[in-house]
């Protein structure tokens, strides 16, 4: 673990001098950045401008789902993100330079081609969070208050779960960026509307199958007093640490069974 | 079995380092047949394969495409596990102790470069320094020497991607040396280089097993970089290992044959020439050929004394037409002739079957 932390850092320091050398190219991607992951929040005003609810919610509340998932995604697309191109990886056979070195092979994955501008994602969700809580009339608790962090936190490692658990996958298809594509950023899509616009069905797989739900709906609901999805109890909104813990389990086995296909079979 | 190296002691004598025994490598493939219908079939890629590489020894490992080097290669390094067999490098289960292995072996893939194509090339070894956890003094060591021997001192501060492959290729030699490996593992480590990079590439590489007695293991198609690097080669072919012993031995047993191009003033009869035979005449230019293992100097005199030489050249075989003969039962290729039926790579690959060979 320490060494996989440690080989991260050297390899994402690396990638930030690399993409130092073009500053310029580096301030521009990352405003598109900014701008581009910012559009999607567009499309909220703009639906604001001729509705005055989403479901039940508010603008204030939509905001709020809004900004949580962001943050949550843009933390685990920063950090993680990188392992999404692990089937190009598998396919031109560099993954196999990783494997000669001395460090873990999830750390040096997910450290390539490290990418400060991602923060443009981080940026734009944080900016909406801090407006929507602004804007929202909730009376704040200490649990509610605390919720709120631990929920950016624990939301970003359910992403990244997601996200190493479909880099596995990968490796077996081969390709598949797309499937995995659809949890990830399908899934930071739906987050950011209240559960009341969807199918139950739907809701429900979000809650019980790939549990995403605890990204922002079940503890961002809590937080606005309304009750917790697909019939679960108030108290369900303080699982979400105990569900993204969870879920690193059988994301960290899926990945082993992963790099060991990949090692006998060779792709 | 291999009859001629069961498992026997390396031919130099020295403590083995590396050491395969039986070891196989099956791939499960599936292919398409017809439209939904898939049919898995089993591709032997290394199919029981038993050496011993002792310290400090240089070996090529040799063989046509598809042969089974790199995947002997890539389970020696870790990256793949064998599906049978027992193989250890400096004591290491590779497959098993990948990580541990990884500081203990260096790795030049020829066609891959590890180097940071936007950075200085000293920020790439700066990147090896700390990842391996070298030792500081032990790494500027290290690190004058490759630069003295490899020429690399005015390139250190310029980016990667500036470099020409010569350069980076002396770069990736460079990087995969810094923490003290004790095999060196080059994957076509020539490829595409021009005549004064291949030299100094062959040089360094030279010093290097002389000097700090680094054990290498390479596989290349350039017979040259065998004959002057290599005082064993093993050939595989079909997943087995063929041959196992000097270079000139390889020619004796594949019954290789060089090619002399002789230019004559006027078209004549084929010419007559003892320890030579004529296998082609066009015009004024005829093909002779004779065995590798000998000298090329008393037919050359000889023919220049005989005939009406205008222009001589002598043709080595290459690596694909000796492993071509030495097991594709008369598929050989017509020496020189590179409008035969097959050129050599095909004759080698789709050549005879291997009686050792079992079945799918």
């Amino acid at each position: 673990m320490a060494d996989g932390l440690r080989a991260y850092a050297l390899i994402a320091a690396m990638w930030v001098r690399s993409t130092m050398t073009y500053r310029f190219s580096f301030a521009m991607t990352l405003l598109s950045n900014f701008v581009t992951t910012g559009l999607d929040f567009v499309v909220i005003l703009l639906m604001f401008g001729h509705v005055r609810g989403l479901g039940g919610f508010s603008f204030a509340e939509v905001a709020f789902l809004y900004g949580t998932t962001s943050t949550s995604f843009g933390l685990a697309d920063l950090l993680l993100g990188q392992v999404s191109r692990l089937g190009r990886r598998v396919r031109d056979g560099t993954l196999d330079t990783l494997l000669v070195r001395p460090a873990p092979v999830l750390a040096q994955v997910a450290a390539d081609r490290f990418a400060l501008r991602r923060l443009g994602r981080i940026t734009q969700g944080l900016v909406v969070l801090v407006w929507s809580l602004a804007l929202l009339d909730v009376a704040w608790t200490l649990p509610k208050v605390l919720l709120v962090p631990v929920m950016v936190v624990t939301g970003g490692v359910l992403f990244g779960s997601v996200m190493v658990a479909g880099a596995a996958f990968q490796i077996w298809a081969q390709d598949g960026a797309e499937v995995v594509n659809a949890f990830t950023y399908g899934g930071n899509t739906l987050l950011q509307y209240p559960p009341s616009v969807f199918a139950g069905e739907l809701v429900r797989g979000v809650v019980y199958v790939v549990p995403l739900a605890f990204v922002n709906w079940v503890p961002a609901l809590y937080v606005l007093g309304r009750a917790a999805p697909a019939g679960l109890p108030a108290w369900s909104a303080f699982l979400s640490p105990l569900v993204a813990a969870a879920l690193c389990v059988p994301a960290a086995l899926f990945w082993r069974a992963g790099l060991r296909a990949y090692r006998s079979t060779g792709s | 079995m291999d009859d001629e190296h069961p498992d026997g002691t390396p031919p130099s004598g020295r403590p083995p380092l590396i050491h395969l025994h039986q070891v196989e490598k099956v791939f499960e493939v599936r292919r398409g047949a017809g439209l939904l219908r898939r049919e898995k079939h089993q591709v032997r890629a290394v199919d029981g394969i038993s050496f011993q590489v002792g310290r400090g020894e240089m070996v090529g490992y040799i063989g046509p495409n598809g042969a089974g080097k790199s995947t002997t290669i890539k389970m020696l390094t870790g990256i793949l596990t064998p599906s049978a067999g027992r193989l250890r490098v400096a004591g290491i289960d590779p497959s098993r102790e990948r990580t541990r292995l990884a500081s203990r072996i260096g790795v030049v893939f020829g066609q891959r470069t590890t180097l940071w194509w936007d950075l200085p090339l000293r920020d790439s070894y700066r990147l090896v320094h700390r990842m391996y956890r070298v030792p500081d003094a032990r790494f500027r060591e290290n690190l004058d020497r490759c630069v003295e021997l490899l020429d690399l001192g005015a390139l250190l501060d310029v980016p990667v991607r500036q470099l020409s492959l010569g350069q980076r290729m002396r770069g990736d030699i460079a990087a995969a040396l810094l923490h003290d490996p004790e095999v060196l593992y080059l994957d076509e480590p020539t490829i595409g280089l021009d005549v004064v990079s291949k030299a100094r590439v062959r040089g360094f590489l030279r010093d290097l097993n002389a000097e700090r007695g680094t054990t290498v293991l390479l596989t290349t198609h350039d017979l040259t970089d065998i004959e002057q690097l290599c005082s064993r080669v093993m050939v595989i072919d079909h997943g087995r290992l063929m041959y196992d012993g000097p270079l000139s031995g390889l020619h004796e047993v594949g019954e290789s044959e060089r090619t002399l191009v002789v230019d004559l003033e006027r078209e004549l009869p084929p010419i007559v020439l003892d320890g030579a035979r004529t296998v082609r005449v066009e015009g004024p230019r005829q093909w002779l050929v004779f065995p590798a293992a000998r000298s090329a100097a008393p037919l050359v005199a000889r023919l220049a004394a005989e005939y009406p030489l205008v222009d001589l050249s002598v043709r080595e075989p290459d690596i694909e037409a000796v492993i071509a003969r030495m097991y594709g039962e008369g598929q050989a290729p017509v020496p020189g002739a590179a409008d035969g039926p097959a050129g050599p790579g095909e004759a080698a690959v789709t050549g005879g079957e291997t009686p050792a060979r079992r079945p799918d």
